[in-house]
């Protein structure tokens, strides 16, 4: 196995996710052969060369620091389950002091 | 047993750039609630961040400024967390290869020299804004504005090389300043433009390993610092006299009960998983752009701290205090320029000027004095126009009204006697009303003086000028006898 439950476990806490026994059981098989597949690429000699994390040899563009028209409210807030005052309105987040 | 503290600095300065990192909105400060958010912001999916060219140029202007290296390919990184704050579920930031990185800050303390180690200064966007309810229903509801969201940060960190909290609080307005003189962020702290947490350990002195730290969160002025500084230290001592471990943790400073509070339970949510960031390419920085941005840096606080006390022979204390503003220390040449006792006007900048600045808390640039009237009021002084004392009288009118000096001594009949004879007639007769004090004097209480000379001045209104009312006095005062 390259994967515990406990690992899944905090994996599914991290991602805010409330997973069943069941369910977990069920990822915990997912993700090991998802892993073991990866694993695949340690057989590859990597050793002198730079990590890619991007496979196209082309730079950044940068954007000009003009202001453009934000967007207006009522369109920000459409979809938003709850709303007050021009704000998103969500459960209290209980500040820890 | 002795122990020493040992305190790491992390810096977030938000860049005063007109658009945030990665869109077009503006960053403008006190917006109403989610007028200046877009999709990208937002986080809305299908979306792509375009970096904004001024972030980067900002940054390398403070990388240089404290001496870093730059590195021409950084990384972007995403930083995992959730809160209601941070619409995308992850903050976009630099991880394992910072824009610079390897600086170094000069400090004082006390006069004394520090250097300072800065480990790396990184990009990243900042948060939104959480209100909470106040009263009624609201209670049970916080409320999300987004409009900072996006907002383009910097993250300066430095060597756990700070020793006390005073060398912390000089580190932050070290920074400050160079920030300001960058005019790249505005460091307003109670605004939170500029913020800081400090990780704190203590060992014995002596000892060169490091002790376990704590994080302290919440200091958003500089006596807060070292007040959360100062207790953090004490705590940790304490602890390890009575036998006890600090435990790795966060600690907010709890300014209302002056102590440092434990943030229990949010270990295990720092686990940010940082990954490279697809949608955004490694950071070019040509050598051309680095030389441009090199030949635009402007002189530093402290550049212009050591010049002032070769140029001006002023005390270390003064220079710093002059250089610590930029428009202070502008304002101070063109003075010195228009009336050149560089001393004298440093006495009047940091005695008179900067104690009606400081009682309103502003800034040079928003006050009504000019350079041009704090060097006329000093020219009339010296050329015994006016007396020092009608002078302090003339500057606080000049300062609330922005009047000339020269106006205000016409306007009010000010301009000092100095012609002999009208200062005769009136010595004259404050001898001849003070028979008894005469005699006391010719006595040989030759103290005395003091008290005809304030009566002249009385008469004149202060007018009279001092030296030449001293000299007739003694002049028409018989000699004490010895």
């Amino acid at each position: 196995m390259k994967i515990t439950k406990q690992e899944v476990e905090h994996v599914a806490l991290l991602a805010r996710l409330r997973l069943t026994e069941e369910e977990k059981e069920l990822y915990l098989g997912q993700l090991d052969k998802i892993l073991s597949y990866v694993e695949k690429l340690s057989e590859l000699d990597t050793a002198g060369i730079e990590p890619t994390t991007h496979s196209f040899p082309i730079s950044n563009p940068y954007r000009e620091d003009v202001v453009k028209p934000s967007l207006p409210r009522d369109n920000v807030l459409q979809n938003a389950p709850q709303k007050e005052k021009g704000c998103f309105k969500v459960p209290r987040i209980i500040e820890d002091n | 047993m002795d122990y020493e503290a040992v305190i790491g600095l992390e810096v977030h300065a938000q860049l005063s750039t007109n658009t945030k990192i990665f869109c077009g909105c503006s960053t403008e400060f006190g917006g109403d609630p989610n007028t200046q958010v877009c999709p990208v912001c937002l986080g809305m999916p299908g979306v792509l961040p375009v970096l904004n060219r001024s972030v980067v140029e900002f940054a390398l202007m403070m990388g240089m400024a404290t001496n870093c290296r730059i590195n021409t390919g950084s990384r972007f990184a995403r930083k995992n967390y959730f809160y209601p704050d941070l619409p995308k579920g992850y903050q976009i930031s630099q991880y394992e290869l910072p824009l610079a990185c390897q600086g170094r800050l000069g400090v004082n303390v006390n006069g004394v020299k520090h250097e300072i180690g800065i480990t790396r200064i990184h990009l990243e966007e900042d948060a939104g804004k959480l209100l909470h309810g106040e009263e009624g229903d609201m209670v049970d509801y916080s409320f999300v504005d987004l409009n900072r969201a996006g907002v383009p940060l910097i993250e300066i960190v430095t060597e756990p090389d700070i020793r006390s909290s005073e060398e912390a609080v000089a580190v932050i307005k070290a920074l400050r300043d160079i920030l300001l003189y960058l005019e790249i962020c505005d460091c307003n702290m109670e605004e939170g433009s500029l913020r800081c947490d400090a990780n704190v350990s203590v060992r014995p002195s002596g000892e060169t390993a490091l002790g376990t730290k704590a994080e302290v969160k919440n200091m958003n002025s500089f006596k807060f610092l070292k007040n959360a500084l100062d207790y953090e230290i004490e705590r940790q001592i304490e602890l390890i006299k009575d036998g006890g471990r600090v435990i790795q943790e966060t600690r907010l400073w709890d300014s209302g009960r002056g102590i440092t509070v434990s943030m229990r339970g949010k270990e295990e949510a720092h686990d940010y998983r940082y990954f490279p960031e697809p949608d955004l390419l490694p950071v070019p920085v040509e050598d051309s752009w680095i030389e441009e941005i090199k030949d635009k840096l402007p002189e530093l606080p402290r550049e212009k701290a050591e010049r002032f006390i070769k140029d001006y022979e002023l005390p270390l204390y003064d220079a710093e205090v002059i250089t610590a503003s930029k428009n202070l220390a502008e304002f101070y040449e063109r003075c010195v320029e228009l009336f050149p006792q560089p001393k004298t006007v440093s006495n009047w900048i940091m005695a008179e000027l900067l104690r009606e600045l400081n009682k309103e808390n502003k800034d040079i640039s928003e006050s009504a004095m000019t350079p041009e009237n704090l060097a006329g009021i000093l020219i009339l002084i010296d050329k015994g126009t006016i007396s020092g004392k009608i002078a302090k009288g003339i500057f606080e009118e000049v300062y609330g009204t922005g009047k000339s000096p020269e106006d205000i001594v016409k306007e009010k009949g000010l301009v000092q006697i100095s012609d002999d004879d009208a200062i005769r007639a009136v010595v004259e007769e404050v001898l001849n009303a003070n028979p008894q004090k005469v005699d006391e004097y010719k006595g040989g209480k030759v103290g005395l003086i003091g008290f005809f000379v304030g009566q002249v001045m009385r008469k004149t209104s202060g007018k009279a000028n001092p030296k030449v009312a001293n000299e007739i006095l003694q002049e028409l005062l018989p000699s004490p006898e010895t």
